[in-house]
């Protein structure tokens, strides 16, 4: 019906140059009334489809004591994480070496690295620490963060050691839970491939490091 | 003593929504309008008159995890119709609640408002329970701790097994806690989780992170609460809006701590004395250790001396505490200077902290001198982080004006002739803690 009104308008000759104001796109708006391009559609297709009728009512009234719809709503993400100064704690790890800070200024030594003093706000140096330690309290987690649920049950210490202020949080492994005594000797090993995560490093009963 | 420039501030009314496992009937902006709603029909307040009196508002919420979505806090401001008025959204873990409070405090003692809403709210259900658990520890190191299987039940747990080897504190006097908070919670029909258990149920259950069992444990919920706050002007303004004579409950201390987010960097120094307190009480004890909580002191000392506590056991008619852990409420008893330190296990056995006149199964020696946590506590009620600070600010402010046995429909939990109370709140393994004293005045 639009063709033939088109053609009633126009007279006859070779398709005329549309002019005049032009959109700020770029693109000339068509004449109100225009039917959109039958291509102009969302992707039909069964990606993310999961039902395929929804009950509703027939009256509008009946709406809002409809059951709550609920669903599944993935997310991931990848981060860049950097260790920035804390990066040689890692690097260290990854090399079988426990590294720890100490204060230039005041002398406080921190068994988990911090590159400024929480004390006398001095900048601290890295420091090796010694392997062996002694357990200053634990718990055996039977469950854990989503992440940990498949390690669970597995034992948590905090380690201090001899001549360093601050303890150190690591992963007991080799020991009962039941047998587990604050005071008891521990000492570091490291895995053979390292994960860039803290427990790179893990403790087992026992003085002589191997 | 009040703080120089700082004006009197009054807690008008609260709301708070029901807290439950998981609300899919609403979203979070209808679940926070619930408790808003309740503050307003309290007082007596039509939403119109409301708006014209509101001045600001602070939201107080803690993960945008859970919810994934951020800014959520500006969504309800919008839900209630509360825009373009000032608003300011708080975060502090477990403390969001009463830091959201104290904010709301300061917005009205400086003279910047004259009536104050606080709102605050959580919605844990979006997300199964190793998964929440999961997000909860992502407020811990994610460098050091949370990788090495942290999650918050592992290092409370932890923490106690360090005030038993101190102190000889046992897992019997923790399971009084559980009993106690689970017993009251029987009274309180905006409590989550109503069991009635015995010392033998609370070790008995599945163990979580030893020493502590599920019933140890708070449980994760979706819940809001809301308080209105306001000025000597903004009181008065309520009362001739809704020709009602209001009863005066006043805020007359406040005051926050922090400490480091890794429990192994906590110092291993002195106490930090409370004025009834000596050195000499705590010779050769190393603080706070793995096994105090720095920053609960931290606010107690400044909240006492705010409103002018020296004796806080007796000075306080009943205290609400974040009793995400029953441990934790041990740790907090010493923190407060309810008892010292090192006796907050036979404190907690004691009966002092359990409500006068109601039977909880235990051969208690005394009963209800200074009742902790009568509303249930956490333990009891559900912990929607964002929510609990106030919640236990609308506790204690029901527990002040003594309408108790209307709003519960139970006169057990009032706690009778309560003059003072305090509020305590408290985030990650006491990295903020927040208290807030209330006081009647009339």
């Amino acid at each position: 019906m639009s063709r033939r009104r088109r053609d009633v308008r126009r007279p006859a000759g070779p398709p005329r140059r549309r002019t005049g104001r032009r959109h700020p796109s770029g693109r000339v708006p068509r004449p109100a009334g225009r039917r959109a391009e039958p291509q102009a559609r969302r992707p039909e297709n069964l990606e993310g489809t999961v039902v395929f009728r929804v009950p509703f009512p027939e009256s509008l009234d009946a709406l809002k004591g409809m059951t709550p719809i609920v669903v599944k709503q993935p997310y991931r993400i990848d981060y860049v994480h950097s260790f920035g100064q804390d990066s040689p704690f890692f690097a260290g790890l990854a090399n079988g070496r426990l590294l720890g800070t100490r204060c230039r200024r005041c002398d406080y030594t921190y068994a988990t690295p911090r590159l400024a003093c929480m004390f006398c706000g001095g900048e601290t140096d890295w420091v090796e620490l010694p392997k062996v330690g002694r357990v200053h309290t634990f718990t055996t987690c039977y469950f854990g963060s989503e992440e940990f649920l498949p390690e669970c049950p597995f034992s948590l210490i905090l380690v201090e050691f001899e001549g360093v202020n601050t303890l150190f949080l690591a992963r007991l492994i080799g020991v009962d839970p039941d047998r587990i005594r604050i005071g008891m000797e521990v000492r570091a090993r490291f895995v053979r491939n390292a994960k860039f995560k803290p427990t790179d490093v893990y403790f087992v009963p026992g003085r002589v490091p191997s | 003593m009040a703080l120089k420039g700082m004006r009197p501030v009054y807690v008008i009314s609260g709301g708070v929504s029901k807290f439950t496992k998981a609300r899919s009937d609403r979203t979070f902006q209808p679940i926070v309008k619930e408790a808003f709603d309740q503050a307003l029909e309290d007082v007596g307040l039509d939403f119109g008159r409301a708006n014209e009196l509101i001045d600001g508002t602070v939201g107080s919420y803690f993960s945008d995890h859970f919810m994934r979505q951020l800014k959520a806090a500006t969504m309800v401001q919008d839900y209630l119709g509360l825009c373009p008025k000032p608003s300011h959204r708080v975060e502090g873990g477990g403390a969001t609640g009463g830091l959201g409070f104290q904010e709301g405090w300061k917005s009205v003692a400086s003279g910047l408002m004259d009536v104050c809403l606080v709102f605050g709210w959580e919605t844990m259900s979006h997300v199964e329970t190793w998964k929440g658990n999961e997000f909860i520890a992502l407020a811990s190191d994610v460098s050091f701790d949370y990788p090495v299987g942290g999650f918050y039940s592992g290092y409370y747990a932890m923490m106690v097994v360090r005030h038993m080897h101190e102190f000889g504190t046992t897992v019997e006097q923790l399971a009084h806690v559980s009993v106690k908070n689970h017993t009251n919670a029987l009274h309180n029909p905006y409590a989550q989780k109503r069991l009635r258990l015995t010392i033998r149920d609370v070790r008995a259950a599945p163990m979580v992170a030893y020493p502590l069992t599920r019933h140890d444990i708070c449980v994760m919920s979706d819940g809001a609460a809301c308080v209105l706050l306001a000025s000597e002007e903004g009181l008065v303004a309520i009362e001739r809006a809704t020709g009602r004579t209001l009863p005066r409950v006043s805020v007359t201390g406040v005051g926050r701590g922090t400490d480091a987010m890794r429990m192994a960097d906590r110092p291993h120094g002195d106490v930090i004395l409370l004025p009834h307190e000596k050195a000499s009480d705590y010779k050769g004890l190393k603080y706070p250790g793995v096994h105090s909580f720095r920053a609960g002191r931290m606010a107690c000392k400044q909240a006492y001396q705010m409103a002018g506590i020296t004796s806080p056991s007796r000075e306080l008619s009943f205290v609400e505490l974040h009793d995400a852990y029953t441990s934790s409420e041990i740790q907090t008893y010493e923190d407060m200077g309810l008892c010292r330190y090192g006796e907050g296990g036979p404190f907690a056995a004691s009966g002092k902290t359990f409500m006068p006149g109601i039977d909880y199964g235990l051969k208690l020696k005394g009963q209800g001198t200074i009742p902790v946590n009568p509303s249930g506590g956490l333990i009891a009620c559900g912990h929607p982080v964002g929510a609990t600070g106030l919640m236990q600010a609308v506790f204690a402010l029901w527990q002040l004006q003594g309408t108790i046995p209307e709003r519960f429909g139970d006169p057990a939990l009032q706690v009778k002739g309560a003059r003072r109370g305090a509020i305590h709140s408290h985030a990650g393994t006491g990295t903020y803690v927040t208290v807030s004293i209330l006081e009647r005045q009339d």
